[in-house]
């Protein structure tokens, strides 16, 4: 069945080209937020032989960095693809690969848009509409771990050896929390993983005004599970050089920081839809059709790069916590909060159901 | 019912192949130079590499992976309950109650663990 299948390749490759091409503006939008929190104008240089030189929009896009993606890009590609002697070559070659797979897999099942047809049944835009939705989600995400860890290990040297421990626990450690923070979200729906049913029932309330812990909790998890600083242990600059990548270069560091930067995205995406309405505005009806469709794309692309705004504040805001104080706030602190959030919202939803 | 699972097989399978093409890309694009016995040492910010890279570490690693298998599970446990809780209520079916009683088990054994110090990083 061709004719079915190519429809479906096709999609998923326009979905890939953007989500790729906007981890790569992500890393400029950080570099820009960087350079504008610390007062410094970011990378402002690179320039296109004949798109730079337009008189004021050449000068305009060049002061802005637009073309800088590419320059990093071509950089990544032209660099010495290094193999060094001492490492496990198999496995420090796989590592990349699987932690670009999952990154790039996990959007399969994440609504960003909604298309109402002629025949008045509203669909989400969405490349697999699957029933468990975030169940999805949470599995395929997770496996990201093993390709930091085996990163860390295959590259047989002390550093990324040291940050591919700290990394699986790490991840771990906030993923039960992570789990257990959106459980009350599904219970609020009534009984579905899907994520475009959690979206349409924020039409009126968007749940970060119903759920606040669960939308706290979710977002500590989220920062932590990406990487993010304050809890970017894994890589943690200062005591361990680079963490898991120390050892790897050209290419292959790239792919680790496509993931990770798609991570951030995907994981804004999870969090836009479950907590801050996905691509609805509050008492503001979108409309039928094509057009329909690309508002609700447009307002859910400006929820999430408003959020990794928020995670770029974030970084270039706050010091990196000590390891033993990531692992406390996760299983002494977040995971007691996000069982205590549980309790509370299956009594408060007990009390509804029989009142109501 | 399992082609709703197609579009999830051809994006892994478009990822992977992604990874593989840019890093062969990579591979051919990428400039060449010698190596040397100092280039296929592990990095230690300059100094020669000293000991084994994949040293012992601490058995708190260990204790956390095996603590997160329990409270992993305990998670997927939960989310059958999520999904069938409204359904139960509004049929006055009992269920509340003795979920509550097996969150109750699991923070008991949280308190234990915590209790007895797993997570003391700093000792």
């Amino acid at each position: 069945m061709p004719s079915e299948v190519l429809p479906l390749i096709i999609k998923a490759l326009i979905v890939i080209g953007a989500v790729m091409t906007m981890a790569g503006y992500a890393v400029l939008m950080e570099r820009k937020i960087a350079g504008w929190i610390q007062g410094r104008p970011g990378p402002n240089r690179t320039q296109i032989p004949i798109l730079g030189s337009i008189p004021v929009i050449g000068t305009f896009l060049t002061r802005l960095g637009v073309f800088q993606p590419a320059a990093d890009g071509l950089k990544f590609l032209f660099k010495e693809d290094a193999l060094p002697g001492h490492v496990n070559k198999f496995y420090y070659v796989l590592a990349p690969m699987i932690a670009f797979v999952p990154a790039m897999a996990t959007m399969t099942v994440l609504p960003f848009g909604q298309y109402t047809g002629a025949d008045g049944v509203t669909v989400p835009i969405v490349l697999a509409n699957l029933d468990i939705g975030i169940l999805f989600i949470l599995a395929v995400s997770s496996l990201g771990v093993y390709g930091i860890i085996l990163g860390g290990w295959a590259a047989n040297s002390k550093y990324p050896f040291l940050g591919g421990i700290r990394a699986s626990a790490q991840m771990i450690s906030y993923e039960l929390a992570m789990a257990l923070s959106i459980l009350p979200v599904f219970m609020w729906f009534g009984g579905t993983l899907n994520l475009h049913a959690v979206v349409q029932g924020q039409y009126q309330v968007w749940t970060i005004f119903a759920q606040p812990v669960s939308a706290l909790i979710f977002l500590v998890a989220l920062f932590a599970e990406t990487n993010r600083l304050p809890f970017d242990m894994p890589e943690s600059e200062t005591d361990l050089v680079a963490g898991y990548n120390t050892e790897y270069g050209a290419f292959k560091f790239g792919l680790f920081f496509v993931a990770e930067y798609t991570h951030i995205i995907i994981g804004s995406g999870v969090f836009v839809a479950l907590f801050l309405g996905g691509w609805t505005l509050p008492f503001v009806p979108i409309p039928d059709g094509i057009a329909g469709a690309i508002i609700s794309i447009g307002i859910f692309l400006a929820k999430v790069f408003a959020l990794v705004f928020f995670f770029m504040w974030i970084r270039w805001t706050l010091p990196r916590f000590r390891y033993d104080q990531v692992m406390n706030l996760g299983w002494k602190k977040l995971l007691p909060l996000a069982i205590a959030n549980l309790v509370v919202y299956a009594i408060i939803i007990a009390l509804i159901e029989n009142l109501g | 019912m399992l082609t709703d699972y197609l579009p999830v097989l051809i994006q892994i399978g478009l990822a992977v192949f992604f990874a593989v093409a840019i890093l062969g890309f990579s591979h051919l694009m990428g400039q060449r130079a010698r190596t040397n016995s100092l280039k296929d040492s592990a990095y230690e910010c300059g100094m020669l590499p000293e000991g084994r890279a994949g040293a012992r570490f601490s058995v708190k690693f260990y204790l956390v992976a095996m603590l997160f298998i329990i409270f992993d599970i305990e998670v997927v446990f939960l989310i059958p309950w999520v999904l069938v809780y409204r359904d139960f209520l509004s049929q006055n079916l009992p269920i509340l109650f003795p979920v509550l009683f097996f969150i109750l088990v699991l923070v008991v054994g949280l308190i234990y663990e915590l209790k007895k110090g797993v997570l003391e990083w700093d000792k």
